[in-house]
């Protein structure tokens, strides 16, 4: 860690958000140095070649299961959602992170935000591209999808829009659709800066066309700004109805276990802690590989922690309270799965494992040991993502042991399965490896605003 | 590009654009902003790597109307995804859910909610856009050097040389008398703003290429042709299997078709009873009911007559007397000399015969008259049977047949007028 630790809150004066002998040139020059290096270094080429590997294996399962169709994977009946859709509510859980921190800590100037929202809200868009891959990919023949869209047609059919799942598709779109514009807004003033530095013709075009012709104006500000905070606005209220939604999917169904009013806000908690959890995973080898210490703090990090253990407890709660409802609701379906099935049935060892991570592990979070170094953060925070993919397993294994035992079967995944699951990382690395090379990995402009004086020219 | 910034260059091809002074920190931009305002100057702006506090007030920026513009973009969506919803589910394609309603406000919430903000998020981002002129890829101060620091470091003040009152020397000490650090005249030659002609002619080229393709769509929509429609996605039209009546080397015969085994009878199609269902008896005709119809009850007389005046009436005639509508009007027509009346159910050869052979006209036909098995179940051929036999005795009855006291009846009626 850096020299400085600004972990501690001294009575009266707030923690520097940003430690070293940082002003407006080297904070420019420490964040467009990482765009602007002629060549990155070998590590970035290692990593990159293995993330694009895997998406090319990604690229050529779809392609399998397009000609032959979705039988390639292990989904059957009573299990007709499988991996595909644990997928689809693993990666847009870890998307709710980005949003979170780029504008519900926004609108509660929470100004540690400004050093890592760029990074997060990259990783938004790119967890919410993954997720939508999967639901669109399940649909079986993926060259009708646009009739999910609601336009006239000679079939005269209209989608319902009483259906979850069509809630769904308007959600996850607007989520992707505001995602982009937000980064996409927040990064203008940036794009203008690597434009500006720019040393060659081909990079002052590509980042001029995309800085739309920024010159950091005042009147520009002016309706910038007033613009950000809307979107902030309409962003976090966004953000808990997409995951509500995506809850919803489950929980307007009769299945036991899925049927609960508890979802909605179990879902989003359950996003929140995964999302923040993959924050910590892509931020702490970022800012020591990058030379962003001095950016991303331990303060940064240390606070992270503290939301990755409180929304722990909200799981841990969401967990708890749905045995009591079994218990208590006396209904015998909904005593056999959460009393039974999920815990010793045939899946029980990956219950278990949701538990474990999910709720015990992130306890460590108490100490300050654990907030402040880094191995172990990670170390936990990649658990936690493992025990909320398990969660989401765990749910959708409902589907198997449902009302009547005569139609209980089992889910076993294929190797297709398996394959596009670690190939949806290759996707997600592929395209945040390559943000970290040609894009601002830091709102510089907003940065720039948190400065102590002191630093100052 | 030929244009540069100097403050020497004053060629006579090259238009003066305006000043630009730069400063080394906010706190002096700030006040600069409200010195220059304060000499009058209007078409101004200040440059900065990132938001001022307070320069708004110093260079009289009132609020701006986007917070405005998205709210009324959040109504217009609320409208959109209700009146969408409501008409598409309820109106012009009602889909019924469960018997549940077909417009119901909770159930509509979450794609109105997501429409909301959809509609106000896009307008937040191209209002700002417009709102700020942009996207604008060319600005005369661009060609200076010094400004690119502008969004790094730096902090500027631009006044636009169209400015009433615009007076480069006066300015030129009232920005240094502000601190500026240097101040710089901006110039720019008329080609400057123009698009380079390769850019031009690659658009072009780019449009007319991206047009082929709706142009081919939109001919081969609107024109005719002898090929078959393009299919590109074959979903299920193309499942290869044998067609009947084809050759395969799969069986032994080369036939698609299979045949039953010897002996198959398909479920319903065993009729081993000759008395219920052909009405015989060895090589005769039965003069009995089968047991299946027996005893006869009022009921299945009623429905012999009701399935009688269905089926046989038409050409027997309500009563049977060979009357019905149908023979009637084929008599009655010149051009139908083919026409072969029915048997009146009342003549002598008819009510001789044996009830197996009504049963059997019916079930199989005779002469001209059609087979009725297909129609009618042997139950209800056996109703009509019955109802015939009725028929036949009322034709034919004598008054010994009537209950002594009902003969009473009649003998005491005076038939005379």
């Amino acid at each position: 860690m850096t020299a400085v630790d600004n972990t501690f809150n001294l009575p009266g004066q707030r923690a520097p958000l940003v430690t070293g002998k940082a002003d407006y040139a080297t904070i420019t020059q420490d964040v467009c140095a990482i765009a602007e290096q002629h060549r990155p270094p070998r590590s970035w080429y290692i990593a990159f070649a293995v993330s694009v590997a895997t998406l090319g294996v990604l690229g050529a399962a779809i392609v399998y299961l397009i000609t032959t169709g979705i039988g390639v994977w292990g989904n059957n009946s009573p299990a007709f959602w499988g991996f595909d859709i644990v997928n689809f509510v693993f990666w847009v859980g870890i998307g709710h992170a980005g949003t979170l921190i780029s504008a519900i800590l926004f609108l509660f100037r929470q100004q540690w935000r400004t050093s890592i929202n760029r990074m997060a809200e990259a990783m938004t868009i790119f967890a919410v591209m993954c997720a939508g891959l999967f639901p669109a990919i399940h649909v079986g023949r993926v060259w009708l999808i646009y009739w999910l869209a609601p336009y006239p047609n000679w079939l005269a059919m209209w989608p319902n829009f009483r259906s979850p799942l069509l809630w769904d598709v308007f959600a996850v779109s607007t989520y992707a659709t505001v995602s982009a514009l937000f980064w996409y807004l927040g990064m203008i003033p940036d794009l203008a800066t690597l434009r500006d530095r720019a040393q060659t013709p081909i990079r002052r075009m590509a980042y001029g066309l995309f800085a739309l012709g920024w010159t950091g104006s005042a009147r520009a500000w002016h309706h910038y700004e007033r613009a950000y905070l809307l979107l902030a606005a309409l962003a976090t209220p966004l953000v808990l109805s997409v995951h509500s939604v995506v809850s919803f999917d489950f929980a307007v169904s009769q299945v036991p276990g899925w049927h609960t009013t508890v979802f909605p806000p179990y879902f989003v908690a359950g996003a929140i802690f995964s999302g923040f959890a993959m924050v910590i995973t892509l931020a702490v080898p970022a800012r020591a590989y990058f030379g962003l210490k001095h950016l991303i703090t331990p303060r940064h990090l240390e606070n992270i922690c503290k939301v990755i253990l409180v929304t722990s407890l909200m799981v841990g709660y969401a967990y708890s309270i749905e045995l009591f409802t079994a218990w208590y609701s006396q209904n015998p379906y909904e005593s056999f799965l959460f009393l039974g099935n999920r815990p010793f049935g045939p899946y029980g060892v990956f219950y278990w494992i949701m538990v474990t991570c999910n709720v015990v592990i992130p306890q460590l979070f108490w100490f300050k040991k654990c907030r402040t170094t880094a191995w172990i953060m990670v170390v936990i925070a990649i658990l936690v993502n493992v025990g909320m993919w398990m969660e989401r397993f765990v749910i959708m294994m409902s589907l198997t042991r449902d009302f009547l035992p005569s139609s209980w079967g089992l889910f076993i995944p294929t190797p297709i399965d398996i394959v596009m699951f670690i190939g949806s990382f290759g996707l997600f690395f592929t395209l945040f490896l390559l943000f970290c090379r040609y894009l601002p990995v830091v709102a510089m402009a907003e940065v720039k605003t948190v400065l102590p004086h002191g630093h100052q020219p | 590009m030929t244009a540069h910034a100097t403050p020497a260059a004053e060629e006579s091809s090259e238009r003066l654009c305006g000043l630009l002074a730069e400063f080394a920190d906010a706190p002096a931009l700030v006040e600069a902003a409200r010195t220059v305002r304060e000499a009058g100057i209007r078409r101004f702006d200040s440059h900065s790597p990132f938001p001022v506090h307070g320069i708004d007030g110093a260079m009289g920026i009132r609020p701006t109307v986007l917070p405005w513009l998205v709210m009324g973009a959040g109504v217009a969506g609320a409208i959109v995804a209700l009146v969408m919803q409501w008409w598409t589910n309820a109106v012009d394609y009602p889909l019924n859910i469960s018997g549940k309603p077909l417009f119901s406000l909770p159930a509509n919430i979450p794609v109105t909610f997501e429409l909301i903000i959809l509609f106000s998020a896009l307008t937040a981002f191209f209002g700002v856009l417009a709102l700020n002129g942009l996207p604008r890829f060319h600005d005369p101060l661009s060609q200076s050097e010094r400004f690119r620091r502008a969004t790094a470091d730096r902090f500027f003040i631009s006044i636009d040389a169209r400015d009433a009152a615009f007076d480069a020397t006066r300015l030129r000490g009232l920005l240094e008398g502000a601190g500026a650090t240097a101040v710089e005249t901006v110039y720019e030659a008329p080609t400057a703003a123009q698009i380079p002609p390769v850019i031009y002619l690659a658009g072009i080229v780019v449009v007319s290429l991206a047009l082929i393709p709706p142009l081919w769509i939109a001919k081969d929509r609107r024109s005719t042709s002898d090929t078959p429609r393009m299919h590109p996605v074959r979903d299920m039209d193309d499942q290869p299997r044998f067609q009947p009546q084809a050759d395969t080397p799969l069986f032994a015969n080369g036939q698609t078709m299979r045949l039953p085994v010897p002996g198959t009878i398909a479920s319903g199609d065993l009729r081993d009873d000759d008395h219920f269902f052909r009405g015989t008896e060895g090589e005769q005709f039965v003069t009995t009911l089968p047991p299946q119809v027996q005893p006869v009850t009022l009921a299945f007389v009623q429905r012999g007559r009701e399935r009688y005046d269905v089926y046989c009436a038409p050409c027997h005639g309500l009563a049977g007397a060979g009357d019905g509508i149908t023979s009637v009007r084929a008599l009655a027509r010149p051009d139908s000399p083919g026409w072969v009346p029915p048997l009146s159910l009342h003549s002598l050869g008819v009510r001789e015969q044996p009830i197996g052979k009504i049963f059997n006209s019916i079930t199989n036909g005779i002469r001209t008259m059609p087979a009725y098995n297909a129609q009618i179940p042997p139950q209800d051929r056996w109703a009509i049977v019955v109802y015939v036999l009725a028929l036949q005795r009322s034709q034919n009855a004598v008054l010994d047949d009537l209950p002594p006291e009902e003969r009473e009846k009649l003998e005491l009626r005076d038939f005379r007028n």
